[in-house]
């Protein structure tokens, strides 16, 4: 006999409310039917309501983890749309803040990641780490989440030699400390146990049902919007993560190692960084359409801005990583045991303030 | 980035989706635009990091084939546009019937102000 089981939107596991309606056999999920719509904000409205420079600060309220990202990516494409080139020294300052936003994001979730399969001192242990960069980013910015460093040509703020070289510090520290963590996240029984094999997502599925970030990468796929090379990562070595396990443990190891990566390519934009202006000259108003793409925490974030010369955009649709990763989580339950379903949505990082915007 | 954005027709719209499909590409997700006569629907595709763009204009009033035949994650992006622009989906995989984000006593589309929502029920309330 089939039963109907509620999933949130109030669940221990859930930071941000995601309703499942899940149908399970004899505690084997049978299928999963998604609710959403308890944090719409109407975000991609306020377009028209606030003009091009403010949606920056609106943008950025699009989520509470990975704000950063979206005000560059939102930037860019109002940089594209305008013709604007952007000082090099602001590319490099962008790189810097998004990396320690993914570092961030990252260990934050696997702290949640940590707390879903039950190690709570793993938990504690991820999050005390993380305060080292979020230290650095109220240190740098003044706030530790919503930072406000991007704006339309360029970045707001500078930082100075000093700076640089005790971020380089606190990033030693914090490299060695995470570092700790790895076995316990890679090797541990516990862990293995609730993670191997649990919510599987095959190659061609995560393709064919547009997964994105680390849920793509965690199954085999090497796709990364940094690989286009956008704002200063050309300039910078990149290669993208890839598990290819298919299961909860690939996509906890992508984002484990992608924090190290994440590491590097601040290490790497610091060494790098040039002299010279913060911001471009922004005349006029922008007019046309633009479609953007870059890497969030989550994975692939999209923009789509049309603008016909006004102070207003006539359209400003976002596309968030984790929208495009709950049909694969939809794909993920179906025969997997009731006592998993946490892990498994946990698994695709979910951040569903992104989602509903 | 690449910002082209080819048009082409409604009638022609699943059978592209599905070359497109054909040949590999990922459904990245799909745009919709409010004018006063129309809206138009882009389909955004990426194959190796290339990005392939289809626009559809479709007048106000009339429905859209649905994708999500094609590209089952598309319910989702098109249950969205419902609820936003009041566009109905025909042959939707699942739908949640205007009701993915917006409660039942919403009255208008957020996007657009192409008609009032629940007309039926409305009536009643004034009554």
């Amino acid at each position: 006999m089939s039963t109907v089981i509620p999933f949130g939107p109030q669940h221990p596991v859930l930071p941000e409310p995601l309703h499942l309606k899940l149908t399970v056999k004899d505690e084997i999920v049978t299928e999963a039917l998604p609710t959403i719509g308890y944090v719409h904000r109407g975000l991609e409205w306020l377009a028209q309501k606030k003009d091009f420079h403010q949606m920056v600060q609106v943008v950025e309220r699009v989520c509470g983890i990975c704000s950063c990202i979206h005000a560059a990516t939102y930037c860019q494409g109002i940089e594209e749309m305008m013709d604007i080139e952007v000082p090099r020294r602001a590319e490099f300052l962008r790189v810097i803040w998004s990396e320690m936003h993914r570092i961030h994001s990252h260990m934050l979730w696997l702290g949640l990641m940590a707390d879903s399969f039950g190690l709570e001192s793993l938990f504690m242990q991820c999050w005390k780490v993380r305060e080292q960069v979020m230290d650095v980013m109220e240190a740098t910015a003044g706030n530790r989440v919503i930072i406000s460093v991007n704006q339309v040509g360029g970045v707001r703020r500078d930082l100075s030699d000093a700076q640089l070289s005790w971020i380089k510090d606190v990033l030693n520290n914090l490299e060695k400390e995470f570092l700790a963590l790895k076995s316990t996240f890679g090797d541990d029984y516990t862990v293995r146990k609730r993670t191997v094999g649990v919510g599987m997502l095959k190659k061609s599925s995560a393709y064919d049902l547009g997964a994105a970030g680390p849920v793509l990468r965690g199954s085999g796929i090497a796709q990364d919007m940094r690989m286009t090379g956008y704002g200063a990562y050309k300039h910078l070595d990149f290669e993208p993560v890839v598990e290819d396990g298919c299961d909860s443990w690939s996509r906890t190891m992508v984002r484990f190692r992608e924090v190290l990566q994440s590491i590097d390519l601040v290490r790497q934009a610091i060494s790098r960084l040039p002299e010279g202006e913060l911001t471009a000259r922004v005349k006029g108003k922008p007019e046309g359409e633009v479609i953007v793409r870059t890497e969030q925490p989550r994975g692939e974030v999209m923009y789509y801005i049309k603008a016909s010369g006004n102070k207003f955009l006539d359209r400003c649709r976002i596309r968030t990583p984790t929208f495009a990763n709950v049909p694969p989580l939809l794909e993920m339950l179906p025969g997997a045991d009731l006592a998993n379903v946490p892990v498994i949505a946990l698994s695709i990082d979910p951040c569903i303030s992104c989602t509903e915007r | 980035m690449a910002t082209e954005i080819i048009t082409i027709e409604k009638s022609a719209l699943l059978d592209e989706v599905q070359t497109l499909k054909n040949k590999g590409y990922r459904l990245v997700t799909m745009s919709s635009v409010n004018f006063d006569e129309r809206f138009d629907l882009l389909y955004h595709f990426d194959k190796e990091l290339r990005m392939k763009n289809l626009r559809v204009s479709l007048p106000k009033g009339e429905s859209m084939p649905s994708i999500s035949g094609i590209y089952l994650a598309g319910f989702l992006i098109e249950n969205e546009i419902k609820d936003g622009f009041g566009i109905d989906f025909t042959g939707l995989a699942i739908d949640f019937g205007g009701n993915l984000m917006l409660e039942d006593d919403v009255q208008k589309y957020p996007f657009c102000s192409v008609g009032v929502k629940k007309s039926a029920k409305v009536k009643k309330e004034d009554a």
